[in-house]
């Protein structure tokens, strides 16, 4: 591509002892936090369980993760970089250049479990698959034309989106792995990585919808139309791009539940109504709690027998102990 | 690490300016991102909302009442309570008077999913109501409608019984 990506027009140095939105602070200190590298996640103990995987199923797991390597790759070197010129304020901007680094950070994390797993030429074979697909190749170009458009909301709407919708057709292979008790290591980095996208989504679509208060009533319908579109748009697309990877395994209407359910989601960060009924975001119980290991008590109240439950007496506590 | 906190210089300068009383029986806090305050107002049920700046008076309850609060991460679940809630929680009446806990958070926090509601319901030796993902879907707002509905039944026929 010929053309500049456009940069900040104007840059002052940044004084983060004068803050114009806490949640720049927030998030700042959230991301930190939660940095992370592969290196420290044991993949090699998932050797043993990568050999007990099919050849079709060794096969699909690269293609799924190439094609998380390509998302990736575009949030870290072009997204998250391309929302700079956007911010409102300079933390916002500071925001941005972590969130692409560690988008960089995941793009290698693939790497570190295929030089792990497997061998060279297989690995080739699966980047190649990455290049040649099309419905992957056609997402990645979607998302990229907004990339380079002139249009910042919609630069956020795209990415929001991205971050927030478009990884989970392969997220859900890992979590079904662990499901079963298989590549649980590699389960645990990408559950690192999942934690990650949805800091990134909140906070891209939060500073969305603070574009979003400045702008008149018709151009806040135009934009949640063009939410609405885009996201049917990269929908069908994903539908096919996970009947060409699932069908194999007899997985795809499982997947398609999971992309439901994280449409809404990403909707949600960006200030709309979730889309998908219940009916279809039923998500497998076995992949939710794959989602959040050690969660064992998801029953709650309501949900469960709640009608026998005798009401506890709050106890007194110091008000020290509320130093948790 | 708490939004507020290098802000704080700021707020400081403004002393707390006394206690706003509220008899509703949901009491909520939703940061600037609105996500928990948007789900409340589908619930089209009276609600008072804890206070987002230091500056602003101290909501104290004054009937029985189920909190609902969002988890913003927190680094491996620590301080995942924002300093709002816990101030809110360090009065006395605030937790006499708190019955229940209702979270709101993001499965992909895993383990820590709304963690910062369980701790709250652990402490304070209250049921963990509910928990849902972000501003919540409809089928969310219709279960927390009537689960509090049954709720609230419920404790009130406990009581005549006692």
């Amino acid at each position: 591509m010929t053309e500049k990506l456009k940069l900040a027009d104007k840059v002052e140095a940044i004084n983060w002892n004068r803050i114009q939105d806490d949640k720049d602070v927030e998030v700042w200190n959230r991301l930190v936090n939660n940095f992370w590298l592969p290196e420290k996640v044991p993949l090699s103990n998932d050797i043993q369980s990568w050999a007990t995987l099919t050849e079709d199923e060794k096969l699909l797991t690269m293609r799924v993760f190439t094609g998380l390597t390509l998302l990736d790759t575009i949030q870290g070197t072009v997204g998250a970089v391309s929302l700079i010129p956007d911010a409102i304020t300079p933390h916002e901007e500071a925001v941005y250049t972590n969130i692409a680094f560690m988008e960089s950070v995941h793009a290698k994390s693939y790497s570190s479990i295929f030089s792990t797993l497997c061998s060279t030429k297989e690995i080739d074979e699966a980047f190649r698959w990455s290049t040649e697909n099309v419905n992957l190749q056609k997402k990645a170009q979607i998302i990229e034309s907004y990339y380079h458009g002139d249009d910042p909301l919609k630069r956020k709407i795209a990415s929001t989106l991205l971050e927030s919708f478009l990884f989970y057709s392969g997220f859900y292979l890992p979590m079904h792995w662990s499901s079963r008790a298989k590549l649980t290591n590699t389960a645990d980095l990408i559950r690192l990585i999942i934690r990650d996208e949805a800091v990134h989504g909140y906070y891209i679509g939060y500073k969305f919808q603070k574009g979003l208060e400045k702008e008149s009533e018709q151009r806040r319908q135009e934009l949640k139309d063009y939410t609405f579109e885009l996201l049917f748009e990269l929908y069908e697309n994903e539908v096919q791009y996970t009947h060409d990877l699932y069908d194999p395994v007899g997985l795809s209407e499982d997947v398609k539940k999971f992309l439901h359910y994280n449409a809404n989601k990403a909707l949600m960060n960006l200030g709309y109504e979730a889309m998908f009924p219940a009916s279809v975001t039923d998500v497998s119980p076995a992949i939710l709690a794959a989602l959040s290991p050690n969660a064992d008590e998801n029953h709650d109240f309501f949900s469960g027998s709640g009608s026998s439950y005798v009401i506890g007496k709050a106890v007194n506590t110091e008000d020290e102990d509320w130093d948790f | 690490m708490p939004p507020s906190a290098l802000a704080g210089h700021r707020q400081s300068a403004t002393a707390p300016e006394g206690e706003r009383f509220t008899e509703d029986d949901l009491i909520y806090f939703s940061s600037v991102s609105e996500n928990t305050r948007r789900f409340v107002e589908k619930l089209n049920i009276p609600a008072s909302r804890i206070p987002v700046h230091a500056h602003e008076p101290q909501l104290v309850a004054t009937r029985p009442y189920v909190l609902l609060i969002p988890t913003y991460g927190g680094e491996h679940g620590k301080r995942s309570i924002l300093p709002q809630i816990i101030k809110f929680l360090a009065h006395e009446e605030n937790r006499r008077l708190l019955r229940g806990v209702i979270g709101a958070g993001n499965t992909n926090f895993g383990e820590y999913y709304c963690i910062a509601a369980k701790k709250i319901a652990v402490k304070c030796n209250v049921p963990l109501l509910y928990k849902f993902e972000l501003m919540g879907t409809s089928e969310d707002v219709l279960n927390v409608r009537k689960g509090l509905e049954l709720f609230w039944t419920q404790a009130s026929l406990n009581r005549k019984q006692q």
